[in-house]
């Protein structure tokens, strides 16, 4: 261990007890100069409190931290900052109604003699620090112009920008694409070799082992190890984050062969269906018990035909087929009347009420659908609860905890434990797994074959190809908006996605400037 | 031992307790040096007394309140409450016919039958509710500047309705709902109680009070769950001004006029304090109707205390004020929390 840099920062038997749970116990954890360490661990494992307490954003029990030999107690994300630890949080905490520029530089603006701000520094700086990252954007554009991708790289320019000696990345490239995400790694190697510490946390394993020099495993509260890179595997990785053997999550093969028989009966059709300035008509059929996977990369038309498809946002072009008859689908309850149900990609924003209780949430969806004069009793919620947290083994101390307390992977439950509850005939999923550890991802991933099994339709949508291809029966594959391939069957591979997107690519490579602009208009 | 602590610690944590308490420190207030507060006299079998008044007086408030609280529910607010009242009071004073009245002498009968002209007023203040809820709900105005114009327009309305004149009101029947006694008690208390029990029955027996909680808290998600979330904050609007419109009918009836520039001034301040006072926060997702009644009491008290001191009518609204910011206060203030911390904010909050 020596070979490598001093330490920079040392964490000490660091306790962390919240109402009901011990997010930590005794978690000790060393970062030296000029190393890139990861934090694996399933969620609710303590990695993020960890980072929290770090960082000055929660306050540890007890414990001590030392930054370079000096003990230091942040009592704010301001104090630690100012002490060399700049942060990227796992949700992007940014103000969207400002300029990038002013994002990057809120709370240190620079000031000009007179105390003014300066604002040609501030853009000659922003300009600098999205070049660094080899981004050009227009820093005095709203933040909220851009993609969340975008939106995601600025907060790391910033982050970079303080010139911190450690830097935190939590979860920095759940929404990145791969070019993305190699341009962040470049720049991530260049910091380290300046002698930065960097944290870094992922559910990618790939982006673990291809990045880190060092790995930290955390589980339940408790550290399991750290080890170098070269002494683990990743086999051996995720069965220390897990504790259980690895044998129990990869099923599917034999699941997957008994649903090939009549899947002929079409459920729902979209002929046509599109919206101007959104994303041009484009023809989805849905067969009944089938899996439909969307792939793609981010921002290539997706999640808009999933929003069509639900009556989210309104089609000005195209009809509707309920099997084959002709409907009406403009608005969320004519497709849940239709059987449909819907997990938006944005599950804290979009799906779940947070500051309502588990019980709240799983009854949403069936009391809208009775409507308002049947009110499912007291006791009647009580036990829809209860049994889909028994049925999809969500951890929650009880039915009455608020969402918001409970981790990534068991939220996404409590969503699919909602439309479970009104038994719908469709699921419509963009993004179920996303950043939610290996078993939730597993159990979900599971609960979907399950669902096509018992004659239900599913549409699934994630950027991770390797579940799309797991899971579906047939694959549309997007590229900027369009549908450019559909395969079936034995044909869903690995290889010909990516040839059906680098295929279209090649026509299509005068777009790639634009595009960035085209996905900020979306939000 | 063990099940009552649990009871009072939950009871504790209930947003209305402060309140309570704040109320029961009024009370302890006046009861030490207010002479005769708790006094209760009969007379010709009637109950007097501060408290009585108190309720009696805070009859209108009351009922404004049980419906801005469902708006407030949605992250929404309305401060045209005020101008309703006056709008519904005044007209369903012209159509009972003042004018009419005064000249036929002091003891005439309605021009129109009263329950007839009752309704009517209401009918209007649902169409005002209506109309706030359109701009709201459909249009997408945001509820103060939709609800200001309603405030600023409303008060003109009531003024053109009754000719820019105050509305006395000389058919007695109309004053049995503000000032008449059943079992000895204002008629006005059983108002407040039926109506507090239809709505407690609309926001607890039926799933409204959870939509409306679900929409103050996530607008989108409890779209895509299927509520008609457009719907269900119009229909808000159209209680809340239902609601203040029935406040109007009981004040003009209490002081037998409709003034249409004083009558429900300043009404919306009111109950939006109490509403805020019974732990509903401005930001929504807390439909706490109870909490809003006691807050509604704790405003009325608190008039009722500063008038029996005798101070001079034109400080009441500044110690109204002093006492408002310190009950806020400790309200905002989670103080085992603060003391902890002393003061540091994670920026990133």
């Amino acid at each position: 261990m020596d070979k490598k840099g001093n330490v920079l920062v040392e964490m000490k038997d660091i306790c962390k007890q919240y109402p009901g749970v011990t997010a930590l116990s005794n978690v000790s954890f060393t970062l030296r100069e000029g190393e890139i360490h990861s934090l694996c661990g399933e969620n609710g494992a303590g990695k993020s409190t960890l980072i929290k307490i770090l960082t000055g954003y929660e306050h540890k029990d007890s414990g001590r931290i030392f930054l370079k030999g000096k003990e230091i107690a942040a009592e704010t994300t301001l104090e630690a900052q100012r002490v060399g630890i700049s942060t990227v949080y796992q949700e992007v905490n940014l103000c969207p109604n400002l300029s990038v520029a002013e994002n990057i530089f809120i709370g240190r603006q620079p000031t000009d003699r007179f105390g003014q701000i300066s604002w040609n520094r501030m853009r000659r700086g922003a300009v600098k620090a999205m070049a660094r990252l080899n981004m050009e954007l227009d820093v005095e554009a709203h933040l909220e112009e851009y993609s969340v991708a975008v939106q995601q790289m600025v907060a790391i320019a910033r982050a970079v920008d303080m010139e911190a000696s450690v830097l935190v990345l939590d979860e920095p490239t759940s929404s990145l694409d791969a070019n993305e995400v190699a341009n962040l790694f470049e720049v991530i190697r260049r910091l380290q070799r300046q002698g930065m510490g960097i944290i870094f946390i992922s559910h990618f394993f790939e982006q673990v082992f291809q990045l880190s020099d060092t790995i930290t495993v955390l589980r339940n509260g408790h550290k399991i190890g750290t080890y170098d890179i070269q002494e683990i595997d990743r086999r051996s990785l995720v069965e220390k984050m897990l504790g259980r053997e690895l044998a129990a999550f990869t099923e599917t093969a034999e699941e997957k062969q008994c649903k090939k028989e009549d899947k002929t009966s079409v459920y729902f059709r979209m002929e046509g269906v599109g919206k101007k300035g959104m994303i041009p008509p484009l023809d989805v059929t849905v067969e009944k018990g089938t899996i439909v996977g969307l792939a793609g990369l981010l921002g290539s038309g997706r999640t808009e035909t999933a929003r069509l498809l639900f009556g989210v946002d309104k089609a000005d072009s195209g009809t509707f087929y309920l099997g084959t008859k002709k409907t009406r689908n403009a608005s969320p309850q004519d497709a849940i009347r239709h059987g449909m149900a819907f997990c938006p990609e944005n599950r804290k924003t979009e799906g779940l009420v947070l500051e309502m209780t588990v019980r709240d949430n799983i009854i949403l969806a069936l009391q809208g659908k009775k409507g308002m004069f049947h009110l499912i009793s007291k006791r009647r919620q009580r036990e829809l609860a209860d049994e889909y947290i028994n049925k999809l083994r969500i951890a929650t101390p009880g039915s009455s905890q608020l969402v918001g307390n409970l981790s990534g992977g068991n939220q996404q439950k409590v969503l699919l434990a909602r439309w479970l509850a009104t038994n719908p005939d469709l699921f419509i999923l963009d993004e179920p797994t996303r950043g939610i550890d290996v078993g939730a991802k597993a159990e979900i991933l599971n609960l979907v074959l399950k669902l096509a099994k018992d004659g239900k339709s599913v549409m699934f949508i994630s950027s991770e190809i390797s579940e799309v291809i797991r899971c579906s029966d047939k694959v549309y594959i997007y590229k900027d908006r369009h549908i450019v391939g559909e395969l079936e069957g034995e044909q869903v591979t690995e290889e010909r996605i990516l040839n059906c997107i680098a295929e279209s690519a090649e026509s299509s490579e005068g777009q790639k400037a634009g595009k960035e602009k085209i996905d900020g208009a979306k939000t | 031992m063990e099940q009552k602590h649990k009871i009072w610690k939950s009871f504790m944590r209930r947003p209305e307790c402060l309140t309570l308490t704040a109320l029961f420190g009024l009370l302890l207030f006046n009861l030490f040096f207010t002479k005769g507060f708790f006094t209760i006299q009969i007379r010709d079998g009637h109950f007097y007394g501060s408290l009585i008044d108190i309720i009696k007086r805070g009859a209108p408030l009351m009922i404004t309140v049980m419906g801005l609280t469902m708006v407030i529910a949605t992250g929404g607010t309305d401060i045209s409450v005020g101008s309703i009242a006056a709008i519904t009071g005044v007209f369903t004073a012209s159509l009972i016919g003042g004018d009419f009245a005064f000249e036929a002498g002091a003891v005439s009968g309605s021009r129109v039958p009263l329950g007839m002209a009752i309704a009517a007023g209401l009918l209007a203040a649902a169409m005002i509710g209506l109309w706030n809820g359109f701009l709201v709900a459909k249009i997408g105005i945001p509820p103060l500047i939709a609800t200001l114009m309603m405030q600023v327009a409303g008060r003109g309305i009531a003024e053109l309705i009754a000719s820019g004149k105050i509305l006395t009101i000389y058919y007695k029947p109309f004053y049995y709902i503000g000032s008449g006694w059943l079992l000895g008690l204002p008629v006005s208390i059983f108002l407040v109680l039926a109506l507090g029990m239809l709505v407690w029955l609309l926001l607890r027996k039926t799933a409204y009070g959870m939509y409306l909680t679900a929409i103050g808290l996530n607008k989108t998600a409890s779209a895509f769950s299927g509520i008609k979330t457009g719907m269900v904050v119009w229909s808000a609007f159209v209680f809340s001004a239902l609601m203040a419109g029935i406040a109007g009918i009981v004040t003009s009836s209490e002081i037998r006029a409709a003034d249409p520039v004083n009558l429900g001034l300043y009404l919306e301040l009111d109950a939006i304090l109490a509403c805020n006072l019974g732990g509903n926060s401005m930001k929504g997702g807390r439909c706490n109707l109870a909490g809003s009644i006691i807050g509604a009491v704790l405003v009325q008290t608190l008039t009722t205390t500063i008038y029996s001191k005798g101070v001079p009518s034109e400080t009441i609204l500044v110690y109204k004020a002093l006492v408002v910011i310190l009950v806020g206060l400790i309200q905002v203030t989670d103080w085992s929390l603060a003391l902890k911390r002393r003061g540091c904010r994670s920026e990133a909050a």
